[in-house]
């Protein structure tokens, strides 16, 4: 048998031509292995093969999704392959998003099997899980070691032909579908012995998981604009310079909160944020948090006032329950302050 | 964030760039911004203009707030 031709989508970090400095690069392709597709060739043990690599910033990727997978798609055409691979992404958020994108489009328009992988809080699983495959890596490239030999191993299998296991057999992640099987157990038996062990506080599957229903009612419409106070919320990383609390780079552990009594613009300040390119916001860190014209807005009794400090924080990996902790702690002194409405931006 | 505010029922607006991630994690009223680096600038143009770009999306942002929304919605 011919070996297997398999193309291979990686950012530009993946590809050592850059940071977030180099995440507004285009689509590019480069024939064979690029970074990580060196350890799948390997593991592919010969019966498949590499035979190019596409290579888009996530900026880009995410900023131009249309023009993005028109460009790519020629490419990957181009190598007639067998098998589509992106990532792993781990928790990198646009990564993720454009891995999940891109593989959902070559399935669609190429109709040749395809897969990433990625970590459980990865935006990109909310979104493509259910379209592709997606092996569960850890949230760092730390877990490369272990996320290469799944992709390969279930490479190889999705090649095969071979019947496709559970998820939690073959190490990707739920795509939410359903299959029927034969069991030996009627329902009603299986019901009550799990309400049995329920009962008796011992582990139990369910055969039904619930989906998390975990949006929240939108908050009522402010009345009067003119009259409002007004916080101001960012995860795109603004601190006053010099980062007084050493707000982490990525994965935050904490958030800040920094007093804006008589400052009129953002001046002085830099993005701690390590997940996008901070030249643009250290020079005017108003492009990320927009208080010089929200303070003419309040001159101007376009708006009531803004609220005293505003609270930042770095949304670049940062585990979602850290962020809802923050949220929750920052809000009650929201609250406390009468505030009427939120801005949050984010980068 | 967004929903971790959002839920004591103070109305947030989500300005971000990619508003597919906004929707994926719940955000009920959502602006779209610039980009990434600059959600709320464009180093491209002169500062009165870029100024411009600001006060559009913060203004938009202002309508998103007074408007009573039942469900995610893109403004």
């Amino acid at each position: 048998m011919n070996k297997i031709k398999v193309v291979h989508y990686i950012n530009q970090f993946f590809a050592g031509i850059g940071g977030e400095e180099k995440a507004d690069i285009k689509p590019e392709k480069r024939d064979g292995v690029v970074g990580p597709g060196m350890g799948l060739n390997g593991l592919f043990k010969g019966e498949a093969e590499i035979v190019g690599t596409i290579i888009c910033g996530d900026s880009y990727f995410n900023e131009n999704v249309d023009e993005a997978q028109a460009e790519i798609i020629e490419m990957i055409k181009s190598y007639e392959p067998d098998l589509f691979i992106a990532g792993p992404a781990f928790n990198a958020g646009r990564y993720g998003v454009a891995c999940g994108a891109i593989a959902k489009y070559v399935k669609e328009e190429l109709n040749i099997p395809v897969l990433t992988g990625m970590y459980v809080e990865n935006p990109g699983v909310d979104m493509y899980s259910s379209d592709v495959y997606m092996m569960e890596t850890g949230n760092s490239a730390a877990s490369m070691r272990t996320a290469l030999p799944a992709i390969a191993k279930f490479s190889m299998k999705l090649m095969s032909g071979e019947e496709i296991g559970m998820p939690s057999e073959e190490g990707y992640l739920s795509t939410g579908k359903r299959k029927n099987i034969f069991v030996e157990e009627i329902g009603g038996k299986r019901a009550v012995d799990m309400l049995i062990k329920k009962l008796k506080k011992e582990e139990f599957v369910t055969e039904y998981p619930m989906p998390i229903f975990d949006n929240v009612e939108p908050g009522k419409a402010i009345k009067d604009i003119s009259k409002a106070k007004i916080a101001l919320v960012t995860s795109g990383g603004i601190v006053p310079c010099g980062n007084p609390d050493r707000i982490e780079s990525s994965s935050a552990s904490k958030y800040g909160r920094y007093d804006i009594t008589g400052v009129n613009t953002l001046v002085g300040y830099e993005t701690a944020h390590g997940g996008y390119d901070p030249s643009f916001a250290n020079i005017d860190s108003n492009r990320v948090i927009p208080l010089d014209v929200l303070r003419e807005m309040e001159a101007n009794g376009e708006i009531g006032e803004i609220y005293g400090a505003f609270y930042s924080t770095v949304g670049n990996g940062t585990a979602v329950k850290s962020s809802l902790a923050f949220a929750e702690e920052l809000t009650e002194t929201l609250i406390a302050d009468k505030v009427d409405a939120v801005i949050l931006t984010s980068t | 964030m967004v929903k971790g505010i959002e839920k004591s029922g103070i109305p947030v607006v989500h300005i971000c760039t990619v508003v597919p991630i906004s929707l994926t994690v719940g955000a009920n009223r959502i602006v779209p911004a610039v980009a990434i680096p600059y959600p709320l600038g464009d180093p491209t143009l002169d500062a009165l203009e870029e100024k411009n770009v600001r006060r559009k999306i913060v203004e938009k942002a202002l309508v998103a707030l007074t408007t009573e929304v039942s469900e995610q919605t893109v403004f």
